[in-house]
């Protein structure tokens, strides 16, 4: 065993989400990913044992956690079905720009409410010519008395229709560009917001992935998130905190794929012997576990570096996110190549991890994307070294 | 309402091995865990205080290692742990256990329910909920498969029959064995896991438990076992195939030649 020189708590989680992840996760993984379907059952597990309180501060009714506690949870879950996994991280998401950016009234009004568990939380950013460009957005917030009126939509949302509380990007002065964008606290149930296409995937199928529509969506000026103009940054500031999460997804993704193949490598017996006693597999394996550790203790560090505090959190986290998600998608590639035929069967684990892995170097924007924020912050800093 | 909820650590017998040569227990590695059918006890209990605003304390009768099952017993939601332990109530058969844990629960005051597993998967015997019952001269209802109804005088309960129930009401205090039909358990929560890091659980010695010295122990235990074993092993048999007529002729020649038959 690794010491990772995590505190009492920070075990507790990881042998409660362990414990939640092998009992109540395992048995019905392979169900969930054939019919594509969230598992109410298992959210109200994690809310009853105090998961959701993990990242949310004690004075709003959590347990004083942060990105760490967020990740100890998520990788835990992750070995098991990383589709449950971004059920529970994508409420952290949604919760984020509340904790970053929101007042105080609003965060005793919602973060009581996530930590419990009761309410899941999502973010909506994405729309169908806002991917990559967050600055395409086009869902308008017009300003009429004290409220605001939302029109447009909202795609691939993690935990659309299942969440209550979503935090939304809008424009809300479309010629300033991205410092047009502001952020809205919605509830489900409010007038013209409706939800509408769930999507049909590849992988993490036990989330919900859905389209969000705002028609003359009336919304309190009091559920603006700090001021107009500020939606673009807390977006960047919230996937500053919740990538080193994405990271921990991916570890954990890789991990569980990497201890299916060691097991089945050990039993499975051709030419005479288990194929684990060759070494071109033994080595593969090698290469796999030291590649996971390597992502693993960069996840933690980021993660530890978003908890200190500290200013300039973007490259690191990015680093984390593009570097475990990358690892994860050879380490289960792999994966099925030790189970061979029978790694690409549904009957067997190995191919879901594959199709799960896949999907962390999309989201919270693609590999290709935290390279430009890695590559931009690193000349930066070159820059402000030769000054010195 | 206060309830007490009485529980046995057990080893996790998926992975108990017996030495085949002293035939005893190889406890060695072996985990230990709160018996199975006290989970469903701790949860219906739980249930109860939480829907009667209730006290519930566990108790159980161990050696000090003991203590571990009552703190998880704690991260689930009881308000207490009481752990009966001495090297006097060592050896103890189900009349000594039922006997010091009856006069634990006196020690405890006034209870208005007990439950209890079915039976432990170590032990097995499934008696010493009824014995703590009678020695406690209580009403006792086993293997309840349903609480129908309960309040602060009456319980209602469906003991589970072989293809049906029975449908009893008792006054209380009373003593219930619980099957793992009647729920599901609880995971522990963080919060009841950080309250059961800090919680002390009680100790109770024989001097604390006022209990008569010679109905403890070894020495108040009237089972003298004579012998444990292993089964032994059953070889596997051998299948016969093929027609029934070929397949049932070839059988009674084989019983013929074993001399089976005549
Ligand atoms: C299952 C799932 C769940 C999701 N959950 C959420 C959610 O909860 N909330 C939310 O807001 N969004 C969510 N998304 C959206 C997700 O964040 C976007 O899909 C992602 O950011 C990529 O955007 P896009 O799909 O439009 O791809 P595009 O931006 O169209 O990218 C296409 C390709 O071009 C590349 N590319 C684009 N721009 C550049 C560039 N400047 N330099 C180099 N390469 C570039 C990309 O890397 C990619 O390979 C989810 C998506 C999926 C699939
Ligand atoms: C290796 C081995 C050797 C044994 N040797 C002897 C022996 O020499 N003589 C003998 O008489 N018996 C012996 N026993 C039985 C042992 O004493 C019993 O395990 C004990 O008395 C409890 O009985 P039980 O396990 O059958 O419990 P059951 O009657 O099956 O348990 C029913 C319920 O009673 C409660 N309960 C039982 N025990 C406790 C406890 N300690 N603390 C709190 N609650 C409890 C629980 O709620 C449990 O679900 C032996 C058992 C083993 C495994």
């Amino acid at each position: 065993m690794i010491d990772y020189g995590f505190t009492e708590e920070q075990l507790m989680i990881q042998e409660l989400a362990r414990q939640i992840a092998e009992e109540r996760v395992r048995p019905v993984r392979a169900q969930l990913d054939e019919e594509g379907s969230h598992s109410a059952e298992i959210m109200q597990v994690l809310a009853e044992s105090d998961l959701f309180a993990v990242f949310i501060p004690e004075e709003y009714g959590g347990l004083g956690g942060g990105a760490l506690e967020l990740c100890i949870a998520t990788e835990e879950l992750s070995k098991v079905c990383g589709g449950v996994a971004v059920s529970y991280a994508a409420t952290a998401l949604g919760a984020y720009p509340i904790m970053l950016g929101g007042s105080d009234e609003q965060k005793k009004k919602y973060l009581p409410a996530i930590a419990s568990g009761e309410k899941l939380a999502a973010f909506g950013i994405t729309e169908p010519n806002a991917g990559s460009d967050a600055g395409g957005v086009e869902t308008t917030a017009e300003k009429d008395g004290d409220s605001y009126i939302l029109n447009g939509s909202k795609i691939f949302i993690t935990n659309g229709g299942v969440a209550d509380i979503y935090t939304v990007i809008a424009m809300t002065d479309r010629s300033r560009g991205a410092r047009g964008a502001s952020c809205f606290i919605l509830e489900k149930g409010m007038e013209g917001f409706e939800f509408g296409k769930e999507e049909d995937k590849m992988g993490i199928r036990a989330s919900a992935t859905r389209e969000l529509i705002f028609t003359d969506c009336r919304v309190p000026a009091e559920n603006l998130i700090s001021r107009e103009g500020m939606g673009f940054i807390l977006s960047m500031r919230t996937f500053d905190h919740s990538r080193p999460g994405i990271g921990a997804q991916a570890v954990g993704i890789a991990q569980g794929a990497l201890n299916e193949a060691v097991d089945y490598a050990s039993e499975r017996i051709q030419f005479g012997q288990p194929v684990s006693s060759f070494q071109a597999i033994r080595h593969l394996i090698a290469d796999m576990a030291t590649k996971v550790e390597a992502a693993r203790t960069l996840v933690y560090q980021a993660a530890r570096q978003v908890d200190s505090g500290a200013k300039n959190i973007s490259k690191l986290s990015a680093m984390s996110k593009l570097f475990a998600s990358e690892i994860a998608m050879e380490v289960t590639t792999n994966a099925v190549q030790i189970f061979g035929g029978y790694g690409y069967m549904r009957e067997y684990p190995a191919e879901k991890f594959m199709r799960d892995a896949k999907i962390t170097q999309i989201y919270e924007g693609t590999s290709q994307i935290q390279r430009e924020v890695i590559g931009l912050e690193v000349i930066k800093e070159a820059k402000f070294r030769d000054k010195k | 309402m206060k309830i007490v909820v009485c529980i046995k650590q057990v080893p996790d017998t998926t992975e108990v091995r017996i030495n085949p040569k002293t035939n005893t227990l190889i406890r060695e590695g072996v985990e230990s865990i709160i018996n199975p059918f006290d989970l469903n006890a701790l949860e219906e209990g739980l249930r109860i205080k939480e829907k009667m605003n209730g006290e519930l304390i566990a108790l159980s009768m161990g050696p000090p290692q003991a203590e571990s099952a009552l703190k998880e017993a704690i991260a689930l939601g009881c308000d207490s742990g009481i752990l009966l332990t001495d090297r006097a109530f060592a050896g103890a058969d189900t009349w000594a256990t039922s006997y010091t844990l009856s006069r634990g629960i006196r020690r405890i005051g006034e209870v208005d329910l007990i439950i209890c597993g079915k039976q432990a998967i170590d032990g097995d015997t499934a008696q010493v909920g009824p014995s703590i019952a009678e020695m406690l001269d209580i009403p006792c209802i086993t293997y309840v498969r349903k609480i129908e109804e309960i309040d602060k005088s009456n319980i209602k309960a469906q003991r589970m029959m072989e293809g049906g129930y029975h449908l009893l009401e008792s006054s209380l205090p009373a003593l219930i064995t619980v099957v793992k039909e009647i729920n599901e358990p609880r995971l522990p929560s963080l919060r009841g896991k950080m309250r059961a890091r800090k919680e002390e659980i009680i100790k109770y010695s024989a001097a604390d438990i006022v209990c008569e010295i010679d109905s403890i122990g070894q020495m108040g235990s009237p089972t003298v076992v004579e012998k444990i074993f292993a089964p032994p092993v059953r070889d596997k048999g051998t299948m016969i195939k093929g027609e029934p007529s070929e397949a049932a002729a070839k059988l009674v020649s084989e019983l013929k030649e074993k001399g089976v038959l005549l």
